[in-house]
């Protein structure tokens, strides 16, 4: 701050007010929603202060699910997210790190042909090529399975670059004396290169944990199976009544507990997630 | 590329194999299948395909619905980017006057980011849901009777509201990392010479600020017209009579429900190319900014 204006001050102070709550304002209004009766919504105006039917909506929601529109329970549906996020976020991370290694410190033919292939999957984000991309998972027999779920989403040039980044700052001469003690190309990955890059790891793995936790338009089409459902993609199934009302309160309890574990994240790792979120972007 | 480097090719060839592997099988295979199938139709009954050369993209560009879907997805880009980035740096100049109290205000304006598009999407359609909704009442009031699945500005509101608060978050974050990086001497020595507080926002901030701002433009161009397609798809689904149409939402829409082959994967390819360009820029900048 350059000289004290206290009007100026005051209007800094407002407009973070008045941002905060719009920020905040979907959510207080969801939570409200979910903590009411489904009859709360028949008529009038969505209430605006808390009802009392919490722990009947998330209960039900959680151990039960929505049998009318075909949802499962969502402890179900969130132990799938779990697992998709989970698994695209480390599955990303080895093997990114790993090429991202064979590319920096090996010599090897066809090592330019690599890099350019990764570099070419940047550009091709999955809404482009949808179709074909899920008629190669039919084929593979890879619909409504796990695999199917994350391998098609692990590959990802930005996270090669970025440990490929990283390499090139880690000095020479650390592999030159490793290498004259005896150690073998394995030995320095795993007991220099890898703790090395320690942070970026963990900031990477929070970015992308929050990228596998929102994947929708993927599962949407590759699972048809309940068993498979994940909550953010269930979300809209559960919505998509065409005759009766939607019943709101479990769709926004459903909305709270999708965006539960990945805001957790971001607030509890503020750190590591702005470090991630930098650092991909370079 | 380093200056000394191991020569165990099995071993290189071991560690690439896992990402060469499902970047060929589902990344450039399907991407070619779609190249290929571009240029291709198939009969009613799917029993023959033929070569038709540019035939589909002809049939494209002449079909008023297509022509329709990218109007709608320049206005859609256009209103997302611009109105996430006026907020953002709105929100990221406030915090920058603040003292004490920004880290805080930060922690409550970036977890937005972290909420899922579908989510936000339901969110905002359940705001403004047109018996029930909020906002529909207190715009009722003041006189406006909103229906976003009556009125195709009414929808288009709803997905860019919707589709732009997320990226708030993002955008806010790059802005504040941006303007910590502009030395607070510049300032100073410009309110020592006499420049009020507008003056000095436009001449110093936002020239040193142009970089940031470039590089998010186009960041948020490419996630406005990528990955938006659940913020679509959870409200208005492109309705209503194709208002929020989006170009990827119409190449979900004719492939998986239409079934035109043909048709999806010549928009494939369009939409491949835009990506392309866009990249391109986006890298250029990359190249530039290293320079100095």
């Amino acid at each position: 701050m350059v000289e004290n204006r206290p009007v100026l001050n005051f209007l800094a102070h407002l407009v973070l007010i008045i941002g905060v709550a719009i920020v905040a304002f979907p959510i207080y209004v969801a939570f409200i929603a979910s903590t009411h009766g489904p009859t709360d919504f028949l008529s009038g105006l969505i209430p605006m202060t808390p009802g009392h039917n919490i722990w009947h909506t998330y209960g039900t929601m959680l151990t039960d699910g929505m049998k009318s529109s075909g949802m499962p329970p969502l402890s179900l549906q969130m132990g799938n997210s779990l697992i998709m996020a989970l698994t695209i976020a480390i599955g990303k991370i080895a093997i990114s790190i790993i090429s991202a290694y064979a590319i920096v410190y090996f010599k090897f033919p066809g090592r330019g042909i690599a890099f350019w292939l990764i570099f070419i999957t940047l550009m091709m984000p999955v809404e482009v090529r949808i179709l074909p991309t899920y008629k190669v998972v039919a084929e593979l027999g890879m619909l409504n399975t796990y695999a199917g779920l994350t391998i098609p989403l692990i590959a990802s040039a930005t996270a090669t670059f970025l440990f490929r980044q990283v390499f090139l700052t880690i000095p020479d001469e650390l592999m030159e004396a490793a290498r004259i003690d005896g150690a073998g190309p394995l030995k320095f990955f795993w007991d220099i290169l890898l703790p090395m890059s320690r942070n970026n790891i963990a900031a990477l793995f929070v970015i992308l944990f929050i990228y596998g936790w929102n994947q929708y338009l993927w599962p949407l089409i590759v699972t048809t199976d309940t068993s498979h459902y994940t909550i953010v993609m269930g979300i809209k199934r559960m919505a998509d009544v065409t005759d009766a009302q939607p019943q709101w309160n479990y769709i926004m309890a459903t909305a709270i507990l999708a965006m539960l574990p990945p805001v957790l994240v971001v607030i509890f790792m503020q750190k590591l997630f702005v470090k991630g979120l930098i650092e991909t972007e370079k | 590329m380093k200056r000394t480097t191991f020569n165990q090719r099995a071993l290189a060839y071991l560690l690439i194999a896992p990402q060469m592997a499902v970047t060929i099988v589902f990344f450039l295979w399907p991407t070619g299948q779609a190249i290929v199938q571009s240029f291709q139709q198939e009969d009613a009954f799917g029993l023959h395909t033929n070569w038709v050369g540019f035939a589909n993209y002809q049939a494209l560009f002449a079909d008023p619905s297509y022509i329709q879907s990218l109007e709608v997805t320049v206005i859609f880009t256009v209103a997302v980017t611009f109105s996430s980035l006026i907020v953002a740096l709105l929100l990221a100049l406030a915090v920058d006057r603040t003292v004490k109290a920004g880290p805080t205000y930060t922690t409550l304006l970036v977890w937005p980011y972290a909420v899922a598009p579908a989510v936000v999407g339901v969110l905002w359609w359940f705001l403004f849901n047109p018996t029930i909704g909020p906002l529909p009442y207190v715009l009722g009031q003041m006189g406006y009777n909103w229906d976003h699945s009556l009125h195709g500005q009414d929808a288009m509101i709803l997905v860019v509201i919707a589709a732009a608060w997320p990226q708030v978050s993002y955008n806010f974050l790059f802005f504040v990392a941006g303007l910590q990086s502009i030395p607070a001497s510049l300032r100073e020595a410009a309110a020592i010479d006499g420049a009020g507080p507008v003056k000095r926002f436009f001449t110093i901030t936002l020239p040193l600020l142009s970089p940031t701002t470039f590089f998010l433009m186009v960041v948020n161009l490419v996630y406005a017209m990528f990955n938006t397609f659940p913020v679509i798809h959870a409200t208005t689904q492109g309705g209503p009579a194709g208002s929020t149409d989006i170009l990827v939402f119409k190449v979900y829409e004719d492939g998986f429900v239409g079934l035109n082959l043909g048709s999806s994967a010549a928009q494939s390819v369009v939409l491949l190319v835009i990506v392309i360009a866009l990249t391109a820029v986006q890298f250029g900048w990359v190249e530039r900014r290293v320079q100095y």
